[in-house]
């Protein structure tokens, strides 16, 4: 078995519009050579004059990135899967930080793999956060505290009382008010520099693709399956990371789906018939689960912006709070998926309330 | 020894609110029935009117998904962990 490597979106006039090929190499230097050699022109787009992969280019060999691996030494061998992914934080840094905010952020601006550097890359991300729920509140929080530059919130409910134990940006005082204004509210107070930008609407298969395309990385933090494969369906077809976590009782979930590397419909086809499904307000969720797992997406939504450590990809963690223990489980890609599948029979947003078996209207 | 079986949380009214459960058989499909036989219902919530696991539904035998192993049919021997970990919604 060769090595697989995932082509995003802006190579793909080179490779025939094929979102994955198969190369061969001992290493990535040498996988990217021939690379070259099937699809003349890749090494160009890839490479800067300086004959280097610039940062805005990350490149992952199973899941970890190369600069924390051996770089284009890193060895490769049949079967790995090698995934090429441009700028995860768009836009240019900016030059300098200003004497605040290196105070501001000056416990993080002095870990390993961090530096002005790393903080610089957060300031210039935009990252969109589905819903500032349970889960939503501690993503947002510390993503604004972590001084991510653009926080997107897309948010319709207005506060009630029975959200307050876990919803922790909102407060007494926001009850009947608008989550989304809520938000913004508790965000700023925290850090006035994050630009947040409230999408106050029902996501839909009409707005979701002009609403994601904005993003570098998508982190849903909602409390139905139906918006789940909305949100997953629109980031496999933008080609978006998409950081996911859910919570029910006394249990949490979390993963990361990098593009070309699977994602939630791989991990479940489909949804339960209603019925089967229980729910927060019929189950139960305990505050401490969203709050356990919503700083673990915001923590996998900076590696991947900063290109540190080990995501999730591939790895489904689990959470039980009564045993506090975590686990972890392997997850693949499926190639017979319907959405990033090989093959694939799902290429444009579909009514997804009809998907999860909703009637119409609710 | 035998084989662990983790319960996830929306099917531990089933089981007296036991996370953990011993289960034997020599197939994951073994490991259900003998729960089905200790815990009346639990099958129905697992696999569907033609037996197959439902598709919300996964098993990981000591971490592996068995949809990419042999299915239900995948072998199980004392000492393997059982995970059932289905969808889940909140958030």
């Amino acid at each position: 078995m060769p090595i697989e490597v995932n082509i995003p979106a802006p190579f793909r006039r080179l490779t025939g519009n094929r979102a994955r090929v198969s190369a061969d190499g001992d290493t990535v230097e040498q996988m990217l050579a021939d690379l070259e050699s099937q699809f003349p022109g890749f090494r160009d787009m890839l490479f800067d004059e300086q004959e280097r992969v610039p940062p805005h280019i990350k490149i992952y060999v199973n899941g970890q990135e190369i600069a924390a691996l051996n770089g284009l030494e890193t060895a490769l061998k049949d079967g790995d899967t090698v995934a090429i992914i441009p700028a995860i934080a768009g836009g240019s840094p900016q030059a300098t930080l200003t004497a605040d905010q290196r105070e501001r952020y000056s416990r993080h601006i002095v870990l390993p793999h961090w530096g002005e550097d790393g903080q610089r890359k957060l300031m210039a991300a935009k990252v969109l956060v589905v819903g500032a729920g349970g889960l939503g509140s501690p993503v947002l929080l510390y993503l604004a505290g972590a001084g991510v530059g653009t926080l997107g919130i897309v948010e319709f409910d207005t506060v009630d009382i029975s959200n307050l134990p876990r919803q922790i940006l909102h407060h007494m005082h926001d009850l009947g008010r608008s989550k989304a204004q809520s938000a913004k509210g508790s965000l700023t107070d925290n850090n006035p520099d994050v630009n947040v930008v409230l999408h106050e609407t029902c996501l839909s298969s009409e707005n979701a693709l002009d609403i994601i395309r904005e993003y570098d990385v998508v982190v849903p933090a909602v409390d139905n399956l139906a918006t789940r494969y909305l949100v997953n369906d629109a980031c496999v077809l933008l080609g978006k990371p998409m950081v996911e976590a859910s919570v029910l009782t006394y249990e949490g979930q979390c993963t990361v789906f990098l593009p070309g590397q699977g994602c939630y419909r791989c991990l479940y086809p489909a949804a339960p018939p209603p019925g089967l499904m229980p729910t927060p307000a019929s189950a139960g969720v305990l505050s401490i689960t969203p709050a356990v797992m919503g700083p673990i997406q915001a923590m996998e939504t900076l590696k991947l912006i900063l290109g540190i450590g080990e995501a999730l990809s591939g790895r489904l963690l689990l959470f039980d709070s009564l045993t506090m223990e975590f686990r972890q489980v392997r997850i693949r890609r499926d190639p017979n998926c319907a959405v990033c599948g090989d093959h694939p029979t799902v290429t444009d947003l579909i009514d997804y309330n009809d998907f999860c078996g909703i009637a119409a209207g609710r | 020894m035998s084989i662990t079986i983790r319960i996830p949380a929306p099917l531990r009214s089933l089981t007296g609110q036991s996370q953990t459960v011993e289960g034997s058989g020599g197939s994951v499909c073994d490991c259900v029935d003998d729960l089905e036989s200790r815990f009346a219902g639990i099958k129905q919530r697992l696999c569907d009117d033609s037996g197959e696991l439902r598709r919300f539904i996964n098993i990981y035998v000591n971490g592996e998904d068995i949809r990419f192993l042999s299915g239900l049919q995948t072998p199980v021997k004392d000492g393997d962990e059982l995970s059932i970990v289905p969808a889940v919604a909140g958030g």
